[in-house]
């Protein structure tokens, strides 16, 4: 009896490890390792042109991040505030009406918001390219209607950049706006109402403080893939509204610079690190249960 | 406590599609008093306690509060509170915020709302817990904030939806006596909605018994108790034992009947009830007494009986095989008796009642634990 119950006791200090086992071999192996060798990486010089990048604590490219894409630095992170904010503006409504009037419809409706990311990212993104064109319906009826001046074009602006990159990341709002809406108990909005609030100050006060969780879950899964993205710039915008990760993947495909690119992708790193936590500590997530 | 109504529902009714939730409910609750719905689950009380709240709108019919008509008027301008079943409590807020949500809505000023809140814990003895979140709370705790949450706004009436069955046993008895203390203390209308009839019995003033969307009958407890107004009514409240009888004289307020194996038996005349007229005897297991050596009062079979420490709990069966529960207290002198002896039952003159049959009930006896 004794020895089993000490058996039973040792397998109990080692199953949190071995659950945990897997996915601390991945981080390290997928993570931590590729970090270290892009930190070496960015750390590296290269003689010439043509010569391979060797480590040697050489900060300059850092430097040379800062100094020589700045800009493109501001405008991701810009674009992808704004792509974010679009984002929440279109998703919350719609995760509002599909988890508090979707009744039976509810997964029907979700999938519907996902069904066209089915189709190949790229393929969405050269879509709007046509749509946007100038030769297109849009731009026509908007030159049309005087919206747009005679001239007036869509695709290779701001617009059309942040336009894609909201459209092509909504989904990572609305899943995880929806999951925090749905959780939310009817009851709450009753109780609210029978407290003298109106309709209005029950969402405000109810509500969306309880859907926060959601809205900051949505907006990292929007907001950093967005200010990383290359495509949309590439294909919507032009080369004056090009973000860091044109100049990132130009870097390592084209110029075959890698110190630089490493440097540049660590600064990225860093920054979304801070904007995170600076946005978690405003949100107050910690608090919520 | 005076006669004055608070909350007067006049003729509602309540449909969702085609089925008929409350039926044609007519009555007012005064100010003051513990008042409660009681009935088995469908019955209406909810909906009912709903379209008081404002949460549902009556088909037809009216609800007056405090002699204005407000069904059509939204549960954010009605000045009634309720607590809800699990309470709803707002997670995200602290108790203090959670008790001060009402006079917030209603633009108090802050002095006074924090004064009120206050107050108000202290009523509710929860003084210290105002910087707690709900989740760091018992089940007892939450159930006393949603109280605190809806008294602190000073209602015409407070709503209370079966709110200590999420519970244990236990708790739900202290807060049921502390439920009548908060209720002496603050002197509102309580309109309290169970299925218990046992946590109705306690804390009532009156009681409306309801069945299938209707109400069978209004009473103090003890009214309902001793005098149902009917079978389900007799059925529901306590144990009761109901034998079919056909009327034989009306006289005055007397009636007497017959039961199937001839025995004659009187009781209160039941309006409407005529010579002929199937009826129904009512009488609880405690009003009997059991006899042997005599002819008096209905012969019957001992079926089954148990020891259950004060008393004896005894299963009987008629000659026409009705089953029969009665209570015999330790007081009473009776030979030993074992399953198969034969007994007389006999009751005191005002200890059975006679009701109208229910169809559906046509079966002799409905005896609920």
């Amino acid at each position: 009896m004794i020895e089993r119950d000490d058996q039973g006791r040792k397998r109990a200090t080692i199953a949190p490890w071995l659950l945990q086992g897997p996915g601390i071999v991945f981080l390290i192996v997928f993570f931590f390792f590729p970090l270290y060798t892009l930190g070496r990486m960015a750390l590296s010089a290269r003689a010439s042109r043509f010569s391979d990048p060797v480590f040697s604590w050489h900060w300059d490219n850092f430097s040379s991040a800062f100094s020589k894409y700045g800009d493109q630095f501001t405008r991701s992170f810009l674009y992808a505030a704004a792509a974010t904010l679009l984002a929440l503006v279109i998703a919350y409504p719609l995760a509002y009406v599909i988890a508090f009037r979707g009744g039976r419809f509810k997964n029907v409706l979700l999938g519907l918001v996902v069904v066209p990311f089915f189709t190949n990212f790229l393929i969405r993104t050269l879509a709007w390219k046509t749509i946007l064109g100038d030769q297109g319906t849009v731009v026509s009826v908007l030159r049309g209607v005087g919206i747009l001046g005679s001239s007036g074009t869509l695709l290779r602006t701001p617009l059309a950049v942040i336009g894609g990159l909201t459209y092509n990341f909504l989904p990572f709002m609305v899943l995880p706006v929806y999951v925090a809406l749905e959780k939310i108990d009817p009851r709450l909005v009753d109780a609210a109402r029978d407290l003298y609030s109106d309709t209005w100050r029950a969402f405000r006060k109810v509500v969306f403080p309880l859907s926060l969780p959601g809205v900051f879950a949505g907006s990292l899964l929007v907001f950093i893939p967005a200010a990383g993205d290359f495509v949309n710039a590439y294909y919507l915008g032009n080369t004056n509204n090009s973000m860091i990760g044109n100049v990132v993947q130009n870097q390592f495909l084209v110029q075959v610079d890698y110190p630089v690119a490493a440097a540049l992708s660590f600064v990225f790193m860093a920054i979304v690190m801070v904007i995170v936590i600076a946005y978690a500590r405003v949100l107050g997530t910690e608090d919520l249960v | 406590m005076t006669d004055e109504t608070v909350i007067a529902i006049e003729h509602v009714t309540k449909r969702f599609g085609a089925f008929v939730a409350v039926d044609d409910a007519d009555f007012g609750i005064r100010r003051g008093e513990f008042f409660s719905m009681l009935g088995p689950s469908g019955c209406g009380k909810t909906t009912t306690l709903r379209m008081i709240a404002g949460f549902e709108q009556p088909s037809e019919g009216a609800i007056r509060l405090v002699g204005e008509d407000v069904s059509r008027v939204p549960p954010y301008k009605r000045n009634v509170n309720t607590v809800f079943q699990q309470y709803a409590l707002f997670p995200h807020l602290s108790v203090s915020a959670n008790v001060a949500f009402g006079l917030q809505s209603k633009k108090v000023p802050k002095a006074d709302i924090a004064r009120r809140v206050d107050e108000m814990l202290a009523v509710v003895r929860l003084a210290d817990f105002g910087a707690r979140k709900p989740a760091q709370l018992s089940g007892g705790q939450q159930q006393r904030v949603a109280l605190a949450r809806a008294l602190v706004n000073y209602p015409s009436a407070l709503l209370l939806d079966e709110p200590l069955g999420a519970l244990d046993l236990k708790l739900r008895q202290t807060m049921q006596l502390e439920l009548k203390r908060i209720q002496r203390e603050v002197g509102i209308t309580f309109v309290f909605v169970t299925h218990d009839q046992e946590e109705a019995l306690t804390m009532s003033d009156r009681i409306a018994v309801m069945n299938e969307g209707r109400v069978e009958q209004i009473g103090t407890p003890e009214e309902i108790y001793h005098q149902p107004a009917s079978e389900f009514v007799a059925g529901f409240i306590g144990m009761a034992n109901l034998l079919p009888a056909t009327m034989e004289n009306v006289d005055g307020a007397r009636a007497t009947a017959v039961l199937p194996d001839g025995t004659a038996v009187s009781a209160a005349a039941v309006e409407g009830l005529t010579r002929g007229d199937p009826a129904t005897f009512m009488i609880r297991p405690e009003r009997m007494q059991l006899q042997v050596g005599t002819s008096e009062g209905i012969s019957a079979e001992v079926v089954d009986l148990v020891f259950q420490g004060p008393l004896i709990r005894f299963e009987l069966k008629t000659a026409q095989g009705c089953p029969i529960v009665a209570h015999v207290g330790p007081d009473e002198n009776l030979p030993l008796l074992r399953p198969g002896d034969r007994v007389q039952i006999t009751w005191d003159a005002d200890g059975g009642r006679l009701l109208r049959r229910h169809e559906q009930m046509a079966a002799s006896t409905a005896v609920p634990n």
